[in-house]
Order: C-alpha cells, then sequence, then structure tokens
C-alpha cells in the first residue's frame, strides 16, 4: 500500500476561533436581560459554557462536580459552579476539609477492589463505619493520586472557574462570607443563578 | 495514520494531528507546530515543553495539566494564559506528545 503524504498540517481543534453564532434568518434581535454587575463574566459568542449545580456535600459526591468542572475549563468552556445545600459543605472552610463517605444509603455499596462482594449499606450504621469508609476512600484517591477538595478547587479557580455560592444555604447555615472558601466569588440567589447560567448546560449533581 | 508536511517534513500524526513518533519531533519542529496556530514561542513556552518531553520518556505518559503544574512546578494561572483555551491538549500537541488522557 502506499502511503500519502498530506500537504497540510492537520491541526487539533484547540476553539481559538469558535464560528460566530448564526443569527437565524428574520429573527428579531433579542437583547438578553443583562447580568447583574457582580455576576458580569465576559463571553465571547459562541463559546461553550457549562454550570454544575453542587448539591451533595458526601466525600464521593464532591468529585464528580470538581472533576468534571476542572476538565471542562482544560476544554476551553466557561464554567460556573454553584454549590447549594450539603454542596455548601465543599465551600465551606469548618467542613470542607472533612468530607464523609458513607455506605449508609448506598445501594451501590460494594469493595472498590472486589465488586462481585455485596456489602450491606446498612452496615454503615455500625459505629465507626463511616469513618472507616472516608478513611479508605481518602487512601484510594491518593493512590490514584487525585487531589483533595480543597486542591481541586484551588485548580479550578486557577483555570478561570468561577465559584457561587447559593444565599439561602448561607443564611441557613448562619455564615458569614469568611467561613467560605476564599475562591467563592459571591452568594447569589437562585434567580441569580439562572440569570448566570443563560446559554449554558446546566448540570446537577 | 497520515503522514504530513510540516515544516517541510513529513511528519506521522494521528487524524486528530497528534504527533505518533517522539523522535520525529525536534525544537524547530515545535516552532513550526506553533506557527501553525499563530503563536510565538518564548523561553517560558519552552520551559513547560521541555518539561513534558521529558515527563513523556519517564512515564510514557503525556503529563496532565495538574501534572505539568504540580510535579513541573508551573503556576496553573500562568499554563492557561501562555496556552490559552485548551492548554492540556496544545502543549501536548505543541511537544509532540500524544494528548493527555488523565482526568485531572
Amino acid at each position: 500500500m502506499t502511503e500519502t503524504i498530506l500537504d497540510h498540517p492537520i491541526i487539533p481543534d484547540f476553539g481559538d476561533n469558535p464560528p460566530p453564532p448564526s443569527p437565524a434568518m428574520g429573527s428579531p434581535v433579542r437583547v438578553p436581560e443583562p447580568a447583574p454587575e457582580r455576576l458580569a463574566v465576559s463571553t465571547p459568542p459562541g463559546r461553550r459554557k457549562m454550570a454544575f449545580i453542587a448539591s451533595k456535600g458526601n466525600l464521593d459526591m464532591a468529585y464528580p462536580v470538581l472533576i468534571m468542572a476542572n476538565a471542562a475549563l482544560g476544554e476551553g468552556i466557561e464554567t460556573h459552579i454553584f454549590f447549594t445545600f450539603w454542596g455548601f459543605d465543599l465551600v465551606t472552610e469548618r467542613t470542607m476539609d472533612d468530607l464523609k463517605f458513607t455506605m449508609l444509603g448506598n445501594t451501590a455499596m460494594h469493595l472498590p477492589a472486589a465488586p462481585g462482594m455485596p456489602l450491606w449499606s446498612g452496615m454503615g450504621a455500625i459505629p465507626g463505619m463511616t469513618k472507616l469508609a472516608t478513611k479508605m476512600m481518602h487512601k484510594q484517591l491518593d493512590d490514584l493520586e487525585i487531589p483533595s477538595v480543597r486542591e481541586m478547587l484551588d485548580i479550578i479557580v486557577a483555570a478561570g472557574g468561577h465559584l457561587w455560592g447559593c444565599k439561602m444555604s448561607f443564611d441557613m447555615n448562619g455564615l458569614e462570607m469568611d467561613d467560605l472558601y476564599e475562591g467563592v466569588e459571591d452568594v447569589i440567589s437562585a434567580a441569580d443563578f439562572i440569570v448566570l447560567s443563560e446559554g449554558a448546560q446546566v448540570i446537577f449533581v | 495514520m497520515p503522514t504530513t508536511m510540516i515544516d517541510g517534513r513529513p511528519i506521522k500524526v494521528n487524524d486528530e494531528g497528534f504527533l505518533t513518533s517522539y523522535n520525529q519531533w525536534d525544537e524547530p519542529l515545535g516552532a513550526a507546530l506553533a506557527g501553525l496556530i499563530g503563536m510565538q514561542l518564548t523561553d517560558e513556552h519552552w520551559a513547560v515543553l521541555r518539561f513534558l518531553r521529558s515527563d513523556y520518556l519517564e512515564r510514557n505518559e503525556t503529563a496532565t495539566l495538574r501534572r505539568v503544574s504540580k510535579v513541573g512546578g508551573f503556576d496553573m494561572k500562568r499554563l492557561f494564559e501562555l496556552f490559552p483555551t485548551k492548554p492540556a491538549k496544545k502543549m501536548a500537541w505543541l511537544a509532540g506528545l500524544p494528548k493527555p488522557k488523565g482526568c485531572v
């Protein structure tokens, strides 16, 4: 088989020159509601945007959000995370370094090293089990060199990700801004988040 | 796997354009690749690319962005400035390496 040599290089899609959005023919030009001043994040037209809602405060449920948000940033996507309800623990100083993993209520529970061996999730009710399960999960995360929650957030902020706290959770927990992880840009209402996530792919975790 | 002409040389790449042969890359080729995407490489860029090259040689795996930052000692924010938009992929491509596979 003769090998053909392309006379032009192949350049991966680095997303540097997104195509301008095609204006719908004949439709009136709509001016989107301007976001409140403090939420203003300039987005070049056509750039993909994702907004994650982090609603869980368990150690194992922190990672799906953090890893996906980090991956999105690496793909050049404008990325927001809205921390609400228990998810607020991920950005609260007194809880973020001490998130727990519990077997309780997790019907998919099995030993990671022995997936064939089912574990009754109710065993999680045994005193000390959550501590043990959390310790085991930390070890696995360390073995895979997965950063801590705090370091993941540091990376996300350094990569240009935007972190927002939920006003209601903030009030329910009786928190002050000083109680929050420093990367949180602001505490905003549900309505603010809806405005901010316009045009974004929204992922609820 | 296509072969393409880059800087007057036949270079083996995959369908996305990432080089498939570690030894076909040298620094002039890296500079030529940068030229193709309108980049001019500075010493700062080169320091990152050299780290990626040597790290790959050690581990046979392209460093993820976090590894470049943590092990290579480069500031994450700066990496996004140096290689805007998709830094991990961009720096791997410029360094003639496969795109990184790791999630973090």
